[in-house]
């Protein structure tokens, strides 16, 4: 185990373990939008960032990636962090103005919108989190959707912006997605469902006759594990 | 020549420079940038046989085929024209030379024109700093360049343009 | 010929110093990328002709060389033994500087560099004032090799560092020498070279990595390239040097996109070196193994930055990462990796050659040996300086720079590239070293030194920044991505006249959450034109927001051109150019410029023979 200091409170982590983790375990809020427990964090919003303090030197970091070490001292309510966080906010807020979510944890966390950043039309409610990619990729293991460009011109999608031939329609990048910018829609039977402009067959399940998963879903997941197709038509309910 | 042939000869061209590289994933920006020069430009079965044959998902491909910026994936002009806009060429004058360029082709830097004919774009830096400011026309460097010189190129390339010589 | 010891090696360097005799008659052209605009190739084949033609090939020896740095005056052609020093040499001087200057001692003074300040004309190349208070240690050799020539780099004593170091000297005593020596990092950053190349060593894991940053991404900074281009050997031994001290045994050289010729030329000098045996298996009989790479950019400026040069050498987008652990324990493919630039590494194996002691008595006291600067903008001499850590920056921008064109007035030099700040008149008498220039708000930077003058305007300087960092942020952090291009658009607005009351203290916010909150250097270090402009060039921004002027004359939305009646000779010229055909006026009379439709191209300035379009 680790000691160090978080808001002059003394705690304790694992060895290994990020500060992120280590001030969750230790009821110490940090607020964070880019971070998902299952994935590889990689730290882009720079929401959780903290003011952290060892030996002579001071300087911030992001909490999600940052290690915890012997006799740190971290600060989540610096000054220099809340300028940071209030900047990323109102970047973000400016950026998806349609988003409740960003507007939401503004309020939370006493961030008003900057009047001279003009809104962005464009962008949807994209905040570029990564971690669609990122379960697409480690998760799903497809690598369906990926970056594109860069700088302000960065966006999420398919490669060419057409109907990906490795989609499996599973819909984890929509579920993971924190301010629902991704699109997924069910025909009123549910027979179909579209999502990144593709259009997937659902499979019904052979106990109560819903449809719950893409039929492509399901070729992928007997290939990957080696099970037999025909035992996957199960849906979660009833198995 | 059917559209399939094409097509397979691109994906031949396409093996040869990947093997040059050893296969190595490594060298795709390498591999990427042979293959432009191959074909003028980064077409989508190009990259779909890079993609294969490197073993790399589509989706990696395209993300770094768009994030260089030596890359492109639309055929570009007969004449590509380069203008340095690096610091040394900026206090120079190169904007004055970018917005006169851009009036006269109707083009924003990054872009080519609708027939093909002109591709325009601004770089940071050639490294020739005493020429500044340096207008690149078809691998050639121009340097010192003025508006009127600039015209006086275009004319010759075509474009209906005033100049002083009449 | 393959050398396998030492004493191959050496007797390998005698043959060829034997076979060359100094005293003979050898032109040297420089054939740099710079005066290869000029067109530079084409007087070499032209040289080359007339002695063919004349057989003059047991007489004369014609190399084209790398870069000799005074770029101005190219074409640059030096003749030996006498280092005669002809400048803006031409097809048609070819002929006469072989027979009249060759082969019979006259000097064609047209071809001489004329000192502007006492009218004389100056013969030999050291004593040309741009060279003169020059101390060209690493970048002075380029002049004596061809590049392509291997034979070339031994006969001025090359990789005879190489074999001292293999012959003699364990991995920690080359990593004390280099620590002694104080080697920063010429790339920009500064830190130690030796301490970097220790913690690699200690790092745990296999295989290590030595890798040589050739992005040179700074607009305006091409040192890198000239070193590159025009002596690949010197960074090749550097790099061996320093991959025998860490223990690694792969090399990679990373060259930007942009940079054909150097990629040309490390590439046939790599190819000789592993002819040669310096490159390749058991090196000499040292046991030592070590081959290098070249890998090339894709136009990036953000892989300059060692997690996205990485990055892109792994093939994918080059996006940084957080620098928590350091590249020295875990970089390329997840393993100790060291980086150094171009230039730090050329300057190894002077170091190993001439001992730590040496090259600590030469710079000031935590900024040891020289840099190599681009010395370019509004200057006279245009050109690659390499000046002792401590010169001072008058001394550079006059003494060798030769001050500002055309008589206008200096008002600042631009330091560090995009991540660096704007250095005003009042500290023109500052030594300049790493220390110095951060304290001042700046950077040494990879070496651009951007001089302007009073029609530069430093708002629409740090505009420029904003802007090109924007087109080169990867996109993947928020501060950079969103808050660089929201700082450029206020900028926008205060160049364009609709600047608003609290714009300066507002860009001042951003800026230092940036720099705290950025995931890399390229995001932390944008405000730093942005805050040097401000600091030091208040005024101008006061006149942009407040009484819409732009002083200096170049904000296109608050200025205007007007045709000055005392010298409008209403010759028609600027009617007849005129884009939007907003001038009118009759044949000999006052011409007028109709400012509704203007659309400041300046084509009537330019082609005003009178001087009669004025900017206000």
């Amino acid at each position: 185990m680790v000691n160090l200091t978080i808001d002059n409170k003394k705690v304790q982590a694992e060895k290994g373990s990020t500060i992120l983790k280590a001030a969750q375990s230790n009821g110490i809020e940090i607020p964070t939008l880019c971070y998902h427990d299952e994935l590889t964090a990689s730290g882009a919003c720079r929401l959780c960032s903290v003011e952290i303090t060892k030996g002579e030197r001071t300087r911030i970091v992001t909490s999600c990636i940052y290690q915890v070490e012997k006799g740190l001292i971290v600060n989540t309510q610096s000054e220099r962090v809340l300028n940071v966080r209030r900047l990323v906010l109102q970047l973000l807020m400016a950026r998806c103005p349609g988003s409740e979510i960003i507007r939401e944890l503004a309020e939370k966390v006493g961030v008003k919108s900057q009047p001279r950043f003009k809104p962005d039309e464009d962008k949807g409610t994209c905040i570029l989190c990564r971690q669609c990619v990122n379960v697409c990729e480690e998760v799903v293991g497809v690598i369906a959707i990926g970056f594109s460009y860069r700088g302000a011109d960065k966006s999420v999608g398919t490669p060419f912006v057409e109907p990906s031939r490795v989609c499996i329609g599973c819909g984890a990048c929509a579920y993971v997605c924190p301010t629902g910018h991704i699109k997924m829609g069910e025909s009123e039977s549910g027979k179909e469902r579209v999502i990144w402009d593709k259009t997937f067959e659902m499979a019904a399940c052979k106990v109560c006759g819903r449809y719950f998963a893409p039929q492509e879903q399901l070729e992928y997941i007997g290939k990957k594990t080696g099970v037999p197709l025909s035992k996957l038509y199960t849906c979660v309910n009833c198995r | 020549m059917s559209e399939v042939n094409s097509v397979e000869k691109m994906e031949l061209k396409v093996k040869d420079i990947i093997e040059k590289y050893g296969s190595d994933r490594g060298s795709v920006v390498p591999i990427l940038q042979d293959v432009q020069k191959e074909f003028n430009y980064l077409p989508k079965e190009a990259l779909n046989a890079v993609s294969s044959h490197l073993d790399v998902a589509i989706s990696r491909m395209f993300e770094v085929a768009t994030f260089y910026k030596a890359f492109s994936l639309t055929p570009r002009g007969r004449h590509q024209l380069s203008l340095c806009v690096g610091t040394a060429c900026y206090v120079r004058g190169a904007p004055l030379i970018e917005s006169n360029i851009e009036r006269v082709l109707d083009l924003r830097p990054g872009k080519t024109s609708p027939d093909l004919e002109f591709s325009f774009d601004t770089v940071n830096c050639l490294g020739s700093c005493a020429l500044g400011p340096i207008l690149v026309v078809d691998g050639e460097y121009q340097g010192q360049i003025t508006v009127s010189k600039t015209n006086k190129i275009l004319k010759k390339l075509g474009k209906k343009v005033k100049t002083d010589e009449s | 010929m393959k050398v396998k010891s030492f004493k191959e090696l050496k007797s390998l360097r005698e043959k060829i110093s034997n076979s060359r005799d100094p005293e003979k008659n050898c032109i040297t052209i420089c054939a740099g990328t710079g005066c290869l605009a000029y067109g530079a190739q084409s007087l070499v084949d032209k040289f080359k002709a007339e002695i063919e033609k004349d057989n003059l090939e047991e007489e004369i020896d014609i190399r084209s060389t790398g870069c000799h740095g005074f770029c101005e005056q190219g074409p640059v052609v030096v003749i030996y033994p006498e280092k005669v020093f002809y400048r803006r040499v031409g097809l048609d001087d070819a002929a006469e500087v072989i027979h009249k200057t060759v082969l019979n001692g006259e000097i064609l003074d047209r071809l001489l560099y004329t000192d502007p300040s006492s009218g004389e004309k100056i013969i030999h190349e050291d004593d040309v004032p741009f060279y003169k208070k020059q101390m060209r240690l690493v970048f002075g050799m380029n002049g004596q090799i061809d590049p392509t020539s291997l034979e070339d780099y031994m006969a001025i004593g090359g990789y005879s560092a190489l074999a001292k170091v293999l012959n003699g000297m364990e991995p920690g005593a080359v990593i004390e020498e280099v620590k002694k020596a104080n080697l920063r990092g010429r790339g920009g950053g500064g830190f130690s070279a030796g301490w970097k190349w220790e913690s690699t060593r200690k790092a745990k894991g296999d295989p290590k990595y030595v890798i040589c940053n050739a992005d040179e991404g700074d607009p305006g900074a091409y040192m890198d390239r000239s070193l590159l281009e025009g002596n690949p050997h010197s960074i090749l031994e550097g790099m061996m040097i320093g991959a025998y001290a860490i223990g690694s045994n792969e090399g990679y050289i990373y060259v930007r996109n942009e940079y054909p010729l150097a990629v040309k030329n490390v590439t046939i000098a790599i190819e000789k070196g592993r002819e040669l045996g310096v490159l390749g298996e058991d090196i000499l009989g040292s046991g030592f193994s070590f081959d290098i790479k070249v890998n090339r950019g894709g136009g990036a400026f953000v892989c300059g930055e060692s997690s996205a040069l990485f990055a892109s050498l792994e093939g994918r987008a080059g996006e940084p990462r957080a620098k928590y652990i350091h590249a020295t324990d875990r970089g390329l493919h997840n393993k100790p990796t060291n980086l150094n630039n171009v230039e730090t590494w050329a300057n190894v194996p002077l170091i190993i050659n001439k001992g730590a002691e040496w090259y600590q008595s030469i710079g000031t006291e935590n900024s040891k040996g020289t840099k190599i600067f681009s010395l370019v903008g509004k200057i006279n001499n245009t050109g690659l300086v390499e000046i002792p850590m401590g010169m001072t920056l008058r001394e550079i921008i006059e003494d060798i720079g030769g001050g500002t064109p055309k008589g206008r007035k200096f008002k600042a030099v631009q330091t560090g590239g995009p991540s660096g700040g704007c250095i005003p008149e009042q500290f023109l008498d500052m030594p300049i070293d790493f220390d110095a220039l951060t304290k001042v708000g700046s950077m040494m930077g990879s070496g651009g030194m951007i001089v302007m003058d009073d029609r530069t305007c430093m708002v629409d300087v740090a505009r420029y920044f904003l802007k090109f960092l924007e087109g080169e942020s990867c996109g993947k952090c928020v501060p950079c991505r969103e808050g660089v291009r929201r700082m450029r658009e206020i900028l926008d607005d205060i160049c364009e006249g609709r600047g608003r009351e609290g714009d300066v203290e507002l860009l001042e916010s951003i800026s230092h959450a940036l720099i705290d909150g950025s995931l890399c250097a390229l995001g932390a270090t944008a405000p730093n034109p942005v805050l040097s402009t401000i600091k030091y060039f208040r005024e101008e921004y006061s006149a942009h927001m407040q009484e819409k002027k732009c002083p200096a004359g170049v904000c296109k939305e608050l200025i205007r051109y007007k045709i000055d009646e005392e010298n409008c000779t209403g010759c028609g010229i600027c009617a007849r150019l005129c884009p939007a055909e907003c001038i009118s006026g009759e044949k000999k009379q006052l011409h007028v410029i109709d400012q509704e439709k203007c659309i400041k191209c300046g084509s009537c300035k330019e082609s005003c023979k009178f001087d009669a379009v004025i900017v206000e």
